[in-house]
């Protein structure tokens, strides 16, 4: 009976190991659709002896790894469908410089995101434009500092990111901003607000917003009465946090989190009658596109984020009617940093004079130099620059979830 | 206050985790095996309720016992083709087949539903103020324990008072001599599957309405926790799956509340092991000394 129960507990402690493999099943299917496609659409371009005036039309390969299936998978398949339709207008306006894109499935797992990477870099991936999360894309950019292969993460936030590597550069800005461009919003808006956080304290993400946002905060003389943190394993259930939240007196609660967790929160607290104010950051775009989400539960939400697709921007207006078009849904921020990150490329390659027939190492070099010195206004801001370290500089915006939609707070 | 607001929350984890014990428990003491694929029948319960709220549109209630009715079907099935040919085979064939069946049904959904995590509408909402507001409890947590105690009270008369308990019970002292005796073992063990498939149901809208995300894995950690409640209690024991899921509810809630949400799960299974060393048989299991 012992032997049988400890064999048992044992086996029952691997099954929990693989229980977080469960999802990583599918990954390689739907990416190479989507390649078939890109192909095809960038081989008319380019075929060599054709009517074509250059000879050296070849496109450029560019390639993403993002989740397109798994728990963030809204993110990665926002991205990936971004870059496709931005890869479609650029090579349709028939420049010199011309893109073939293919997309990696890596659920957002750093040991996947690198297996995706190394197929890519198999079938002779020039520019990487990704990865789409920061977890998964600290362990890529290892790969591609090493590579010597230009990277260019739309939405990968964390600044672990660009640390030590001088080839990576972000579209979106990153994490300290968010931390401290949160507590800056609620100094000035909501300065005598209790703040309860809750943050997930084995993600890179979450632990880098939360770490700057307190910093800030106490810069800011921010009164924050409750920290309460959960993990991968624990992300099903915060009536504990809640509850303490709740008896803290908070009346705000900040959630440097990814949007499946804040559903799960947003449930319970309304399950338990408490309602404070929920200030949420770039990973809470995508809350409103839960399949079953009930949206009345996210009225009144705030979230920081650099895009609102009913801004009235005609290239805003623009992008979301071709998006609508094309995908059927409303394209969120992540979508908007493919986008962008596409025309960075575009316009970095052009002022570097890049070819597509030199090497991802040669194209690198000539992209890091170029970077700081390019301005780009786009979906995500205007007169965008980098620094030499990757970074952006763009303000970000706080809105409010309003009848099921971003608004801008009055 | 604060403490009571704990405490509750915890017996509302615990009456879950009860729920799902319940299930693993009856069919450990009447088949002797363990039904590792019991958390995920919990998942494709929750599921199917899902679909049936969302797509069909129809009522929290009947989607109820729509995913009952499924499960119940899918517990047979599994038991006829996956279980009952290996009645012979050693207990450590049977176990892998459970895992087997586990990774199973995890993948097929994952095929059917995808992996985009889907948002559970509770089936009751709203919450009760107590002491002017000081205390709160949700109405999701009265149905939960109520729904809880209903099934252990009733299992329990079940299998002592009723003809089929009887036959369970004697199918799990002895089963050559219950087949002796005119008792259809099969159908026996069928049935024991058909109810705990049906309380693995309950148990998926249950954990569902309590944590309102549903993914492929939804049910793997519960189903685990569960297993850990039910050898807490004593394998086989139908009080003591109810007592050890209830009492594992509590610690983690309080774990959580008072020493650290990271150590939670951590303590959660040190207790088990402090449990098995001081009562080797569970708290509530009898101690059979098995010869070898």
């Amino acid at each position: 009976m012992k032997k049988l129960i400890a064999l048992v507990l044992a086996l029952s402690m691997s099954l929990s190991l693989l229980a977080g493999c469960g999802s990583t099943e599918e990954s390689e299917a739907p990416a190479t659709e989507e390649t078939g496609e890109a192909t095809e659409d960038a081989g008319n371009d380019a075929q060599p002896g054709t009517t074509t005036e250059t000879s050296d039309a070849t496109p450029f390969k560019i390639g993403c790894t993002g989740p397109l299936t798994g728990d963030a998978a809204i993110y990665g398949i926002a991205v990936k469908n971004a870059i496709e339709l931005a890869v479609e207008e650029i090579n349709g306006l028939g420049s010199d410089i011309q893109f073939e894109f293919q997309a990696e499935d890596d659920v957002a797992d750093g040991e996947t995101a690198v297996n995706a990477y190394n197929v890519l870099m198999d079938w002779g991936m020039q520019i990487l434009l990704g990865t789409v999360t920061s977890g998964a894309c600290i362990s890529v950019a290892a790969e591609t500092y090493e590579d010597r292969v230009f990277t260019l993460t739309p939405s990968a936030s964390s600044t672990d990111v660009l640390a030590g590597n001088d080839n990576v550069f972000q579209v979106c800005f990153s994490d300290p901003n968010q931390g401290a461009g949160s507590a800056v919003y609620m100094a000035n808006n909501m300065a005598d607000a209790k703040i309860a956080v809750i943050y997930r304290n084995d993600d890179a993400y979450s632990q880098g917003i939360r770490d700057t946002f307190i910093s800030e905060a106490e810069v800011q003389g921010l009164d924050v009465v409750y920290e309460g943190t959960f993990t991968e394993d624990t992300q099903t259930d915060f009536s504990v946090q809640l509850t303490a939240a709740e008896a803290a007196g908070a009346d705000t609660v900040f959630l440097p989190i990814y949007y499946q967790p804040a559903s799960v929160i947003l449930n319970q607290a309304a399950q338990i009658g408490y309602a404070p104010t929920f200030f949420g950051v770039d990973g809470m775009d995508g809350i409103l596109t839960m399949e079953g989400f009930d949206t009345s539960l996210a009225e009144g939400v705030m979230l920081l984020t650099p895009f609102s697709a009913d801004s009235d921007e005609p290239m805003t207006q623009a992008f979301v009617e071709k998006y609508q078009e094309r995908y059927g849904e409303i394209p969120n921020q992540f979508a908007a940093d493919g986008y962008d990150a596409v025309y960075i490329a575009y316009m970095a390659l052009q002022e570097a004079g890049c070819t597509s027939d030199m090497s991802a190492e040669e194209i690198c070099e000539a992209l890091i130099s170029v970077m700081p010195t390019i301005t780009y206004s786009g979906l995500t801001g205007q007169g965008l620059t980098w620094n030499e370290e990757g970074e952006v500089s763009k303000d970000p915006l706080a809105v409010v979830i309003k009848d099921g939609a971003y608004v801008i707070p009055e | 206050m604060e403490f009571l607001s704990y405490l509750i929350s915890g017996i509302s984890l615990g009456s879950i985790y009860a729920i799902i014990a319940l299930g693993y428990t009856m069919v450990y003491g009447i088949a002797k095996m363990l039904n590792f694929a019991h958390g995920d029948v919990i998942m494709v319960g929750g599921y199917i309720s899902f679909c049936v709220v969302t797509y069909l549109g129809l009522p929290g209630w009947l989607s109820v016992v729509v995913a009952m009715l499924v499960c119940t079907a899918l517990g047979i099935l599994i038991e006829g083709l996956a279980y009952k040919p290996l009645r012979q085979a050693p207990s450590l064939a049977v176990l892998i087949t459970a895992i087997g069946v586990s990774y199973f049904l995890q993948n097929s959904a994952l095929l059917i539903w995808g992996a985009s995590p889907k948002v559970y509408t509770p089936i009751v909402s709203g919450q009760i103020e107590m002491f002017g507001g000081s205390l709160k409890i949700s109405w999701v947590t009265v149905v939960t324990v109520v729904i809880c105690f209903i099934i252990a009270v009733g299992l329990t008369s079940f299998i002592s008072k009723s003809r089929m308990g009887k036959a369970m019970r004697a199918c799990s002292e002895d089963k050559g001599a219950a087949q002796l005796m005119g008792i259809n073992v099969n159908r026996t063990i069928s049935t024991t599957f058909a109810i705990g498939s049906a309380l693995a149901a309950v148990a998926g809208v249950l954990l569902c309405s309590f944590s309102p995300s549903l993914m492929p894995t939804t049910g793997s950690m519960p189903g685990i926790k569960a297993f850990t409640a039910a050898v807490f209690g004593g394998i086989g024991s139908i009080p003591g799956a109810f007592l050890g899921g209830i009492l594992l509810g509590i610690i983690e809630s309080l774990a959580k509340a008072y020493i650290s949400t990271q150590l939670s799960n951590a303590i959660l299974f040190a207790v088990l092991i402090i449990v098995l060393l001081v009562r080797p048989a569970g708290l509530l299991g009898k101690y059979v000394p098995e010869k070898v």
